[in-house]
């Protein structure tokens, strides 16, 4: 145990000597409170700790005691449902033993250590097993079952398996070397999991949002990044995607956001039923929760904790989904911290490894074929949060994302101004995996799916043109035609792009429903372009009633939806239709 | 360490070694702690508080509350009060006025503390929050009927350099009003603002009788700057004491948050600091957290807090860091406009860019009324067409426009003169929501898209909208 003496207090960087034999992120004791704070600089016998907890009261002289072991967590049964600060404390426990509000210097398990798990064997006596195989289950929620695997770097012979219920610290399998296998292993969250190799994403992240399912799709194993300003609906855009994306684990990361907001959370998720299992929503949810009043260093930590979580569950098999709200208050942690330690600052203020830290980040995501003998594919798929100062996406947070992230899902803050939610705009997104998962679609969603999707895309590219020349001659001055197109895009934004998160028929919207819709209203286009030809008027076309059946289509559950909608587009072909004959 | 810590509250340094404008830096101190309070007496005998801000070795850098004016390396004495910023508090404290760091001036009897508590506060536990729920009536039809405030929420004024942004947290202090009928208490904070406007609040609730449940702190403009860095602080502590200790709902509001954030960069320079954006710190998100932050509701507990910070955006520019900071952390914004105020409407609250997150929270079937979140998206939408329809009109003109449109515009202006504009009347909300359907009623009823069908066949009646009063805007 190496033991200085603080000889420098700084805000959350505090420098202590006679460390000498400290390495470069172990963890370190501040003070006679017991501080938690990580190293982050080595110069001769002095270690320089980034404190995780606020450091009022610090004195110099005080101890300083390196543990010699990096940030690692806990990562076994008793994750899931739970709620942890940026350095896996369990939140829930802090607040049994101190009270309302997080006190400093205290620690507790990660993982519940009283409680007991049934262990259910995968392997027998004389069985060789190798790094990343599944030596047992537990059945940690009803619908997520929790593989014990070996952990990395450890392979032998089997020569002792219990079974029967445990707590985490009992070993269950033995190997013939003596190692012990436990159902819990600890990891370093700074050292990405080891995987066999990263596979090409080809099946669509579905998020039940209709303009990112239709227009700017996803694939699991890809990551995206939802800039905005404030108000334009990040957080309600990143919580509806943790309700209902097609994931088997969620993990939501609250870095230095709201409190409040944590706390919707933790009252809605217990309530919301998941449609595919029918157990509530909060059993396959994690919450690492570090809000923007508690300790900086420990916020820069908490994406950490949240991606090497996300990998061990990706290890075990299964498709995991990061939510990040919001990587920019990471990187400002990373800058305040980075002006503690008086680095040259690079652009506004960042630390010039502000790229490559986020692209070690985001390089952690992805489809991939985990360790083990057999084979088994999980994937990782992120969605970043960035809160550009001022909106204006120019800043290095949101340039330095881009030019990593797969997909970008750009909030506009005029549309949220106009209420138009959510106020992704259709302008400025875009999305790189369009066409490795184009062939999906086509298969189990429609065939035309992607000349549907690329048709209204160019009616909305239109539409910007035409309200140009409106801006300057006024709407009356258009061609009929061109206002059939008006007419239509109004219709896609108004009945299709706008979804209410809070509904509870239209917060999730299944792909097909999705497709349906649209197709409805292109071939209310169609048919509007056809009877205009005939020299039917505009006006007595867009009067129709059969306008208002096509902005309630979003009221018609996903389940109905195929019946419903056929039924709406060939009404809409006869009915528009039978304008003419008149 | 245990002696040496007794030892330290009597032991006085002459060391100052230097004095940078607020800064203070001592030598050869010993045991010094971080963030620790320090006494420092002038050459004259004037004594002035201060706050350990750094220490490397035996040097304490300290930042001063006060002037440094007749401060001398030589004479100072600094003593170590070995405890870090508190502040006494006490129910006595309603009714009574106070400076920036907690100190009565008002010249009434000494407060007696019932509970001293450090004003840095620590973060409430994620996990203990409850939910913000209820409304709080604030009397202005802008706020409750389209952004309502809600118990435990913060929402902020974003004001202009000459707007009636103290006015309308006059009003707001006077007319405030829980439903519930629960004890509400209003602790403002007053941050570098002027005399005048300092007697500006004092008459104005001493005119409205709202002052016995009021808590006002005053740091005035000419008052230390660094002063500031500790008021809303020390404001927040004996609201959370009021709330959490005594089971009362209060309403804190600060003012003007513009001058907190100005006092954060003067002493960040002063400590030559990497600076962020415009000079200002690159912490200041999180130090302007630690203060938002402190609003919300606690499981278990009756009392909230509740928070109006009010700022001044430099320039009307909204994406000027303190705007753009404060509202990535509070949960909605209430947004003054210069061309509504030069219309003479009162409050001249610009709805469009306005939002209360919680709203959903505090509305509806039970709290207030089945149609109201109804009504507030129809009158955003009808009032946001208008308003994109005036620049139309300046550039085509009005003949070319469809009958829709011409309604649209009509409305706009209605909607200004009837339901922003309601100078000091103090409104309920129902009476806000029946003039919300006066005004929804002045539109054609298929156009009407964002409200149950129930309600407009409930509420929907074109001949009351022959009430409204509008003039040619």
């Amino acid at each position: 145990m190496i033991e200085g003496r603080i000889v420098k207090v700084s805000g959350p960087v505090v420098s202590a000597e006679g460390m000498t034999g400290a390495k470069m992120y172990d963890i370190a004791k501040v003070g006679e409170l017991g501080l938690i704070g990580e190293i982050v600089r080595l110069d001769g016998d002095v270690a320089i700790v980034q404190v995780y907890e606020d450091t009022s009261g610090l004195r110099v002289g005080e101890p300083v005691v390196c543990t010699g072991e990096p940030l690692v967590l806990e990562l076994g049964p008793g994750l899931l449902s739970s709620i942890f600060d940026g350095i896996q404390r369990r939140l829930t426990d802090i607040a049994e033993m101190y009270g309302d509000f997080v006190v400093r210097g205290v620690t507790t398990d990660a993982l519940p250590r009283d409680r007991v798990w049934a262990f259910q064997p995968l392997v027998d006596v004389g069985m060789e097993v190798v790094e990343g195989d599944v030596v047992g289950e537990v059945q940690e929620t009803t619908h997520i079952t929790h593989r014990i695997m070996v952990p990395p770097g450890v392979s032998g012979r089997v020569a002792e398996v219990k079974e029967g219920e445990f707590t985490v610290d009992e070993p269950v399998v033995i190997l013939e070397d003596g190692t012990e296998i436990r159902m819990y292993q600890t990891w370093p969250v700074r050292v990405p999991r080891p995987v066999k190799r990263k596979e090409k994403p080809t099946v669509p992240f579905i998020t039940g949002t209709r303009i990112l399912d239709t227009f700017f799709p996803i694939a699991q194993g890809g990551y995206s990044i939802i800039p905005g300003g404030f108000g334009t609906g990040k957080t309600v855009t990143e919580t509806t995607l943790a309700k209902w994306a097609d994931a088997d684990i969620v993990i939501y990361v609250a870095c230095g956001e709201r409190g409040n907001e944590i706390t919707e959370v933790l009252t809605e998720f217990p309530n919301l039923i998941d449609p595919k299992t029918g157990v509530p929503l909060m059993q396959r949810t994690i919450l690492v929760a570090n809000t923007s009043n508690m300790p900086v260093a420990a916020r820069e930590a908490s994406i950490y904790t949240g991606i090497t979580i996300a990998e061990y569950y990706r290890d075990m098999g299964y498709n995991v989904a990061l939510m990040a709200d919001s990587t920019s208050r990471w990187g400002e942690a990373l800058r305040e911290v980075s002006g503690r330690l008086e680095e040259m600052p690079g652009e506004e203020g960042y630390p010039a490894y502000l790229a490559t830290r986020l692209a070690d980040f985001y390089e952690r995501c992805g489809r991939a074929v985990c360790l083990g003998s057999d084979d088994r594919v999980g994937s990782i798929t992120a969605i970043g949060a960035v809160s550009p100062p001022g909106g204006d996406f120019s800043e290095p947070m949101t340039q330095n994302s881009l030019r990593i992230t797969g997909a970008f899902w750009a909030l506009d803050t005029s549309l949220a101004h106009r209420r138009h939610f959510p106020a992704i705009s259709w302008i400025k997104s875009y999305t790189l995996y369009l066409d490795q998962i184009e062939e999906w679609y086509r298969k189990n969603v429609a065939e035309d799916w992607r000349e549907v999707r690329d048709r209204a895309m160019s009616l909305l590219q239109k539409e910007v043109e035409l309200q140009e020349i409106v801006q300057l001659v006024g709407p009356d001055a258009l061609p009929d035609f061109a206002k059939a197109v008006l007419e239509t895009t109004r219709m896609i934004r108004e009945d299709f792009l706008q979804q209410f998160a809070f509904s509870d028929v239209d917060a999730f919207c299944s792909l097909r429903k999705g497709y349906l819709m649209l197709k409805v209203i292109l071939t209310y286009y169609d048919c509007l372009e056809e009877i205009l030809v005939q020299g039917v008027p505009l006006r007595q076309a867009t009067e129709h009633p059969i306008k208002n059946e096509i902005a309630r289509m979003k009221e018609i559950p996903s389940e109905e939806a195929e019946e419903k909608l056929t039924d709406l587009m060939q009404r809409v072909q006869t009915e528009l239709r039978s304008l003419a004959e008149w | 360490m245990a002696e040496n810590r007794v030892s330290l509250a009597t032991t006085e340094y002459r060391t100052v070694e230097e004095v940078a404008g607020p800064l203070v830096f001592v030598n050869k101190v010993k045991g010094a702690a971080y963030n620790e309070m320090v006494e420092v007496t002038y050459a004259d005998g004037t004594v002035r508080y201060g706050q350990v801000i750094e220490l490397s070795g035996d040097l304490a850098v300290v930042q001063i509350f006060g002037p440094t004016a007749g401060l001398d390396v030589d004479k100072t004495k600094v003593r170590f009060r070995g405890e870090v910023a508190k502040i006494g508090c006490s129910l006595n404290l309603l009714g009574r006025v106070l400076n920036g760091l907690g100190q009565p001036i008002d010249g009434g009897p000494e407060v007696f503390p019932e509970e001293e508590r450090e004003v840095v506060g620590s973060p409430i536990n994620p996990w203990s929050r409850e939910e913000p729920r209820d409304f709080i009536q604030t009397g202005i039809s802008a706020i409750d009927g389209l952004n309502t405030l809600v118990r435990g929420q913060k929402l902020p004024i974003f004001s202009g350099a000459g707007l009636p942004a103290n006015e309308l947290a006059a009003q707001i202090v006077k007319n405030a009003k829980i439903l519930g009928g629960e004890e509400f208490a209003i602790v403002f904070a007053a941050m570098g603002i002027t005399r005048r406007e300092a007697a500006f609040f004092q008459e104005s609730f001493a005119k409205s009788g709202a002052l016995e449940r009021v808590v006002f702190f005053l740091n005035l403009a000419d008052d230390p700057t660094v002063e500031r860095l500790l008021t809303p602080r020390c404001a927040l502590t004996v609201a959370e004491f009021f709330a959490f200790k005594h089971d009362m709902q209060v309403l804190v509001i600060l003012t003007d948050m513009t001058n907190y954030c100005e006092a954060l960069r003067e002493i960040s320079t002063a400590r030559e600091e990497v600076p962020g954006r415009r000079g200002y710190p690159g912490y200041m998100y999180t130090d302007l957290a630690t203060i938002y932050e402190r609003a919300g509701r606690i499981k278990g507990k009756k009392g909230s807090v509740t928070q109006m910070p009010i700022l001044t955006m430099p320039d009307d520019d909204i994406t000027h860091p303190i705007p753009d900071l404060t509202g990535y952390i509070t949960e909605g914004q209430i947004v003054l406009s210069r061309q509504l105020h030069r219309k003479g409407i009162f409050p001249p609250i610009d709805v469009l860019p306005c939002l209360s997150r919680l709203m959903n929270l505090g509305i509806g079937e039970g709290r207030t009324r089945g149609d109201h979140r109804g009504v507030a998206d129809q009158l955003y939408a009808f009032y946001a067409e208008g308003v994109d329809l005036r620049r139309l009109v300046a550039i085509v003109g009005e003949e070319a426009l469809t009958e829709q449109d011409r309604m649209a515009l009509k409305f706009a202006d209605a909607f200004e003169q009837n339901f922003l504009d309601q100078k000091d009347e103090n409104r309920d909300l129902e009476y806000t929501l029946e003039l919300g359907w006066k005004l929804i009623s002045m539109m054609p009823r298929e156009s009407i898209k964002r409200i149950k069908e129930e309600y407009i066949e409930k509420y929907y009646n074109p001949e009351k909208a022959q009430e409204l009063v509008i003039s040619e805007g």
